[in-house]
């Protein structure tokens, strides 16, 4: 199977989301004034700062013509993660619900945290144990998740809140601790930390690359 | 005509800039200011005003966060 991952004016992240994404398949990198995913089977949107981050992070990209095939391809089925910025990207493109704010404390973050399994519905946590703790780095300066409170509670009655920062480690002021979510299909998923970071033992972890090998595994 | 768009985090959210810019202000002698708020103006002409609501929904703001105002000048 093939990835394709995203690559905006301002991405950041796209060369280690493409270097983690070739250790478990084939990937290719997919420009954003791009309009077909033609012989793409998962799509990661990666982290940076897209079109400068100018108005909202992730407001100008989520015009980009190949967000609409992104939207497209997520609406058949298909799977898709986004990391950081993507994340943003596909809160804004209305993908994901919710949005991410400033960090409760104006700073930009730089750390390695736990994040735990809350659902292993998502086709991204397939096969994980609940509970069970993955070692990856955040680094952001607007991660907190914020959605209403019946919102927060449909997304956790429908196993749509896929990752928590495990208890004490929440770095941002995100509600309830969360660090990553899906659509209700589980075939959208947008993350603030960065999985693609963690793929290897000479960085830290190689917890990361669990959920790009989840990804291969469905869309294969 | 020329219009200016003010976009405001919505009541009840924590916004960080206005918390971090009211600290700021006693060791500046204006201990008696209050309830800053950060947001942002974006100025723009258009010749047909009644579709500006839209385009501040789905561009300059995000109406699950933000809150707006369209003010012509």
């Amino acid at each position: 199977m093939r990835f394709g991952v995203l690559q905006f004016p301002g991405s950041c992240d796209e060369r280690d989301a493409l270097i983690a994404c070739d250790r478990v398949a084939d990937a290719t990198l997919i420009w954003h004034e791009e309009r077909t995913l033609d012989g793409i089977d998962a799509v990661v949107v990666p982290g940076g700062f897209s079109y400068g981050d100018y108005l909202r992070a992730g407001a100008i990209a989520r015009f980009a013509p190949a967000m609409e095939a992104v939207a497209e391809f997520a609406r058949s089925g298909g799977p898709v993660l986004g990391i950081c910025n993507g994340f943003q990207v596909l809160c804004e493109a209305g993908l994901l619900t919710g949005a991410l704010l400033p960090n409760n404390g104006l700073r930009f973050l730089c750390r390695q945290v736990d994040l735990e399994i809350v659902s292993g519905e998502s086709v991204f946590t397939r096969g994980m144990e609940i509970g069970e703790c993955l070692s990856v780095p955040v680094k952001h300066m607007t991660g907190r998740y914020f959605a209403p409170d019946q919102t927060l509670d449909e997304l956790e009655a429908r196993g749509q809140v896929v990752l928590r920062y495990a208890m004490g480690q929440n770095p941002n002021g995100s509600a309830r601790d969360i660090a990553g979510i899906a659509n209700e299909a589980g075939n959208v998923m947008g993350l603030m930390p960065h999985p693609e970071h963690a793929v290897d033992p000479l960085t830290g972890s190689a917890d990361g690359l669990r959920l790009f090998k989840a990804m291969a595994a469905v869309a294969a | 005509m020329k219009v200016r768009v003010l976009i405001r985090p919505k009541q009840g959210i924590l916004d960080p800039q206005g918390k971090a810019v009211e600290r700021a202000l006693p060791a500046l002698g204006f201990g008696d200011v209050t309830h800053v708020h950060v947001g942002r103006l974006v100025e723009l002409e258009a010749e047909d005003s009644s579709r500006l609501p839209e385009l501040c929904e789905k561009l300059l703001a995000n109406p699950l966060i933000e809150d707006y105002e369209i003010h012509e000048i």
